[in-house]
């Protein structure tokens, strides 16, 4: 076989490393939202997470010259995202739903706002683990340079899921996403729980961020995020609220981002905006599949309303 | 730790204007079980919250064998080893039981080995009179079962005072007999004390040592169960001597005409698994139709789907004529219905007393004129049905949330009753309504039938479908199990096919 051109097999290798490298991102944001929808809210906020922890790792990863300096700063902006919406939603009669919209409409302007600056300079990137070397074929060697977040990702959704099955913690965080009565009767701090979650969510969703600014070749523009942190609340659904799933559901999803690109690199040019689209018709596909009334939602959290 | 003694002294606790306990004392001895009777409201339930720490009392004490403890919260309950079994279960549901069990524990475990844990929770359930599945999601358990993984969950949890709020209403008699006669075990035995909330004088009458009547937030009666009649306890529930119970009108001959007719009719519950299948029955003019069962057995998917708010497969007929549940064919065929939980099954809470009376005409004459309302004939409407089935309410414009359970009942009674029934659907019709309102219901019920109407009575209540119906169907694990004539139905065997012991 010629080792340089491999024909065929050019397209599923570019959707392999382009899924690798969107779904990064939605892992994290969509195992961020499943915490918190665990614990019986919903975070919309987590696309003006998403921007602000770009921009804030971006930012302190230019300043600071390191870039996982640029993580940390990203995950703690998400942090303090989050107990901005667990305290607001922890008011009577205040709808999660709708604050989150407005820390969407928020978080996307302060990262405007803040982010001016940055658009010209160039930060140091996350460095990312060179898998390829055993080929030689250029393709091979692109797909598989791979961020090192997005192991960090495959082992966050393996450890949520232990969390959630086999820790007192994971058990009580269950407990008062699904039944707020019985967590009452157990004498959990329901607040307190729900008001963790949602920063642990916001946590992830920054990490999430600071991957699509700080990873190869790494820039910071307006444009970064485009959607992606409200499909992922569209994914936990999806997933089932499964961790694993949420996994698997994030590379499906990267894939579907991956095909635009894919098909334009070998050469197939013509509907390149309808194949760009790809990932929005998956979601709409996939709500509409998963939301039939016929469907076991067995582990959905039972304090999942979207009215209080 | 042994059975305690617990003493509560002068309990007087209000919400807003309205006074809950007033001055109420008693006294659960070391090893017994102390029955609390009472109507709805009259304040059973705000005493034992009292009692775990839910609610702070305004006034009284707490003794636990002598010495007086207050109770801040749930935990300090815990902490005393006082332990309640709600009647709205507080299991997780979409957990199993074993990981309820874990999570309830006095200490949150950093992490579980479930496979060390399940052989240690099944060693402990062994023990138990009852089996509980521990790997089962507690949404996947029939109420019975739950009932009984609440009760181990407190026994697990080394509970030393029961409070049981209702415990049968969701159990077959020999579930209930099953799991009252272990409690009743267990304090004989002198290691548990426990209290019973029970509106049922046989259940009183059987499985405890002591009772205490309480009415209007007041106790009225109190002593060893043996030296009070059932007489005095019902003369001390209600205030007044009261009359025996339903006068049945003689029983008639079923006439000929079927006019429900249901035919392979299957139906998916909300987990999206069958709850309902391939069931058939017909009802006939003049005939009351009962359905028994223990919850969770398909009966809410029938009624729901009777009532025109499922998707089925299979036929469903009236009066020869197929019925899909819109509103042209619920005025023309007559079919009526008195879902469970009246305010949110069959009223607008918001919405006044007039206008929920409305909701089965207003889109006809006289109530309506072209596209406008007439408000007059509307109000004249209520005036009419509130004086006829006696509807106490603040006011016709009042709003229906305003009204107490019974006056919701009658109002919906009112509304559907005075229409041309041909058919009645009644689902737990006096589910958590007091003495009074129940035998209207009843009256009412048996009125319709007398006037030529078909009913279907599904009720969890044996007692209160053999007092009513003609003939009895068993509902069990979605299908008919069991059809028999109520002159000729025996408690005993309707209890195993609803326990889905006998097959069909």
């Amino acid at each position: 076989m010629d080792v340089t051109s491999i024909g065929w097999l050019t397209l599923p290798l570019a959707i392999l490393g382009g899924a690798i490298r969107v779904s990064t991102p939605f892992i994290f944001v969509s195992i961020g939202e499943l915490i918190t929808e665990k614990s019986g809210r919903i975070n919309l906020g987590l696309e003006g997470t998403l921007m602000l922890g770009a921009m804030a790792g971006y930012g302190v990863s230019y300043l600071s010259g390191s870039p996982w300096l640029g993580l940390l700063a990203a995950g703690l902006a998400g942090t303090a995202f989050g107990l901005l919406h667990g305290l607001l939603c922890s008011v009577k009669r205040v709808n999660d739903t709708a604050i989150g919209i407005s820390l969407i409409v928020l978080g996307t302007g302060l990262a405007f706002f803040f982010g001016k600056p940055l658009i010209e300079p160039k930060a140091p990137a996350l460095p990312s683990i060179f898998l390829g070397f055993w080929s030689s074929v250029p393709q091979v060697r692109a797909a598989l340079d791979v961020n090192a977040l997005f192991f960090v990702g495959i082992l966050l959704a393996f450890a949520v899921y232990v969390f959630l099955n086999r820790t007192g913690w994971g058990l009580m965080l269950r407990t008062v996403g699904d039944s707020e009565d019985a967590a009452r009767a157990l004498g959990f701090p329901v607040l307190r729980v729900r008001i963790l979650a949602t920063m642990a969510g916001g946590f992830l969703a920054g990490i999430g961020g600071s991957f699509l600014s700080l990873s190869y070749p790494g820039s910071w523009s307006e444009g970064l995020s485009s959607g992606q942190g409200i499909m992922a609340v569209a994914l936990v659904i999806f997933a089932r609220w499964r961790s694993i799933n949420a996994l698997g559901a994030s590379l499906l999803f990267g894939g579907a981002g991956a095909l635009g690109p894919a098909l334009q690199g070998v050469g197939v040019t013509g509907y390149y905006y309808l194949f760009n689209a790809a990932p929005y018709i998956l979601t709409l596909a996939i709500m509409a599949a998963s939301t039939s009334r016929a469907a076991p939602f067995a582990d959905a959290p039972g304090e999942l309303k979207l009215h209080r | 730790m042994t059975a305690p003694q617990v003493e509560l002294l002068n309990m007087t606790k209000s919400f807003g204007a309205n006074l809950a306990l007033d001055n109420v004392s008693l006294l659960i001895r070391s090893g017994t079980v102390h029955a609390l009777l009472g109507e709805n409201g009259a304040g059973k339930s705000t005493l034992v919250k009292c009692l775990v720490g839910f609610y702070h009392p305004e006034n009284g004490h707490i003794q636990v064998n002598g010495r007086e403890h207050r109770l801040n919260s749930p935990k300090d309950a815990d902490a005393l080893g006082i332990g309640m079994v709600y009647q709205h279960f507080t299991l997780v549901p979409s957990m199993t039981v074993a990981q309820n069990l874990v999570v309830s524990g006095a200490r949150l475990p950093a992490y579980v080995n479930w496979q060390s844990e399940l052989k240690r929770l099944t060693e402990v359930t062994r023990k138990l009179p009852f089996h509980v599945p521990l790997d089962v999601r507690v949404s996947q358990l029939s109420a019975g079962e739950k009932q009984k993984a609440e009760i181990v969950k407190q026994l697990y949890l080394g509970r030393k005072l029961l409070i049981l709020d209702e415990p049968t209403s969701v159990l077959t008699p020999a579930e209930a007999d099953e799991v009252l006669g272990y409690v009743r075990s267990l304090t004989r035995a002198g290691d548990l004390s426990a209290v019973l909330i029970s509106h049922k004088f046989h259940e009183v009458r059987r499985y405890a040592d002591d009772v205490t009547v309480l009415r209007r937030g007041a106790s009225v009666r109190t002593g060893a169960v043996t030296d009070l009649s059932d007489d005095a306890l019902a003369e001390a529930m209600i205030g007044e001597p009261v009359s025996k119970a339903v006068q049945l009108a003689p029983r008639l001959a079923p006439k000929a005409n079927i006019v429900l007719s249901i035919k392979d009719v299957s139906v998916n519950g909300d987990n999206g698994l069958p709850a309902v299948k391939d069931l058939s029955l017909e009802v006939r003019e003049g005939e009351i139709a009962g359905i028994a069962g223990v919850s969770g057995n398909g009966q809410l998917e029938l009624v729901e789907t009777l009532m025109g708010q499922r998707d089925r497969s299979g036929t469903i007929a009236v009066s020869g004529v197929a019925f899909t549940g819109t509103r042209r064919e619920i005025a023309h065929l007559g079919v009526y219905g008195l879902p469970q939980e009246p305010l949110k099954n069959a009223c607008i809470d918001r919405m006044s007393l007039a206008e929920n009376l409305a909701l089965r005409n207003f889109d006809r004459a006289p109530l309506c004129r072209g596209i406008a309302m007439n408000y007059g004939a509307l109000a004249e409407q209520a005036e009419k049905l509130v004086k006829q089935f006696r509807v106490k309410a603040p006011g016709l414009t009042a709003s229906m949330s305003a009204l107490s359970g019974g006056n919701v009942q009658r109002a919906v009674l009112a509304r559907e009753l005075t229409q041309n029934v041909r058919l009645l659907i009644a689902s737990n019709p006096t589910f958590g309504l007091d003495f009074v309102a129940c035998e209207e219901t009843y009256r009412r019920i048996v009125e319709a039938r007398n006037g030529g109407a078909a009913v279907l009575l599904i009720s969890e209540d044996l007692d209160e479908l053999l007092g009513l119906v003609d003939r009895i169907l068993v509902m069990s694990g979605g299908r008919i199990v069991h059809e028999v004539s109520a002159d000729r139905a025996d408690k005993r065997v309707i209890g195993k096919y609803m326990a889905g012991m006998k097959a069909a």
